[in-house]
């Protein structure tokens, strides 16, 4: 009866394992091609879009530039994409432990969570 | 401009090459090429060298959940530790004196040379005998893995959790100070503290790199520690390089590698040293 019970978290976290796979492929790649574009546009263009030794560090500033086109914009905007990734896969981990009714670990990676987006508030803040 | 990128590029290219077939993240190499070569601000290179270290544990990870190694409610549970760790250090490169910085990455690479020397000495693995633990129990940390060489389904267990769980504290203060993916101090939380198998000590640690670096890559990212022109092509050439380094793993034998690698990296890591008590040459 236990064996059974364990066979069957294993084929579970097995299942998640697999999502959290899928994730991270995406979002790497998805990050990739953006900073590829930026870079891209970097070298065409010569010239990054801002005055010398300053870029955007902003969501403000990022996405105005990015609509402008300006290749350090770009840059950024997928370098943020970048650091995201794990942050989602942290965000699926919930979603998935919470479909399988395992509460403590809701908590737990919830826990995670807000630690991230804790780091995020005081870079922000620049403290 | 046009120079410089390339130049990066082909840093990242070499370090996601070498990161992948010696089993370390790009970042103990990155950052004294950057700053002994290329002489970056070392809080720059740090910022830099968080930013692969993302690209190449997701990048592994890949692989890694494909044998079925990894342990996720452990990875989930020490990240706690890890994350917070990360945070405090971004926060401390703020603070301290970059001198501070070298010397103590200094120190990181001498340690990475020893722990790559007794990895030239490894034998067989032996299972580690635990006792059952409450608290392993209760967070039902204790998992099973299929080991690849001996064809078999390996049950094992772990102990010693909140003892784990500070070491994890400190691996992700010395990931966020040094924009390192910290994999051996990971490792040694779990394998060592932990008695867990090294194969899935070593999956699950990759796993929680990524977590743990973007912990602090937040912080560096509104800081304006992260420089466009610097991190990506080094972001595009540890991405090329490591999955190069993967296909090229199989046919060298990383024995060599770490033979060469462990005077050079006693050597680096002295230079650091030296530059951080203000000695250059």
């Amino acid at each position: 009866m236990a064996t059974q019970k364990e066979q069957q978290t294993h084929t579970e976290m097995a299942q998640v394992e697999k999502s959290i796979g899928v994730i991270l492929q995406i979002g790497v790649i998805v990050s990739a091609i953006i900073i590829g574009i930026g870079l891209l546009l970097l070298l065409f263009t010569g010239h990054s879009g801002y005055p010398a030794a300053t870029f955007p560090a902003h969501f403000s500033t990022i996405f105005r530039g990015v609509i402008q086109l300006k290749p350090f914009a770009i840059i950024m905007l997928g370098l943020f994409c970048l650091i995201l990734t794990p942050v989602l896969r942290v965000v699926v981990s919930i979603y998935a432990f919470a479909k399988e009714h395992d509460h403590l670990y809701v908590i737990i990676t919830t826990v995670v969570l807000i630690i991230l987006l804790f780091g995020m508030v005081l870079g922000y803040l620049d403290i | 401009m046009l120079q410089t990128i390339l130049m990066i590029l082909g840093v990242g290219l070499l370090a996601g090459i070498l990161g992948a077939i010696l089993g370390i993240g790009g970042g103990i190499i990155i950052t004294p090429i950057l700053t002994l070569g290329f002489g970056l601000d070392i809080k720059y290179a740090i910022g830099a060298s968080v930013i692969s270290v993302i690209a190449t544990s997701s990048g592994a990870t890949i692989a890694y959940i494909k044998d079925d190694l990894l342990n996720l409610r452990v990875a989930m549970f020490l990240e706690i530790g890890t994350t917070i760790g990360a945070i405090v250090g971004a926060v401390l490169v703020g603070v301290v004196q970059p001198n501070f910085l070298y010397v103590l990455f200094g120190g990181l690479l001498l340690f990475s040379s020893w722990n790559m020397y007794r990895k030239l000495r490894a034998g067989v693995e032996v299972l580690h005998k635990t006792k059952p633990d409450p608290i392993a129990a209760k967070l039902r940390l204790n998992s099973s893995y299929f080991d690849k060489n001996t064809q078999q389904q390996v049950d094992y267990q772990v102990e010693h959790i909140p003892g784990g769980l500070s070491v994890m504290f400190g691996a992700g203060l010395a990931s966020g100070m040094l924009g390192i993916g910290s994999g051996p101090f990971k490792v040694m939380a779990m394998d060592t503290v932990m008695k867990m198998p090294l194969k899935p000590s070593s999956a699950t640690s990759n796993l929680m790199m990524g977590v743990t670096a973007a912990a602090s890559a937040t912080v560096y990212f509104f800081n304006g520690a992260i420089l466009p022109q610097i991190a990506a092509p080094l972001a595009v050439g540890v991405l090329i390089g490591a999955t190069l380094g993967t296909r090229i793993m199989q046919r060298l034998p990383a024995r060599w590698i770490r033979m060469i690698f462990v005077p050079l990296l006693l050597y680096i890591g002295g230079q650091m040293i030296l530059k951080g008590f203000g000695v250059t040459f």
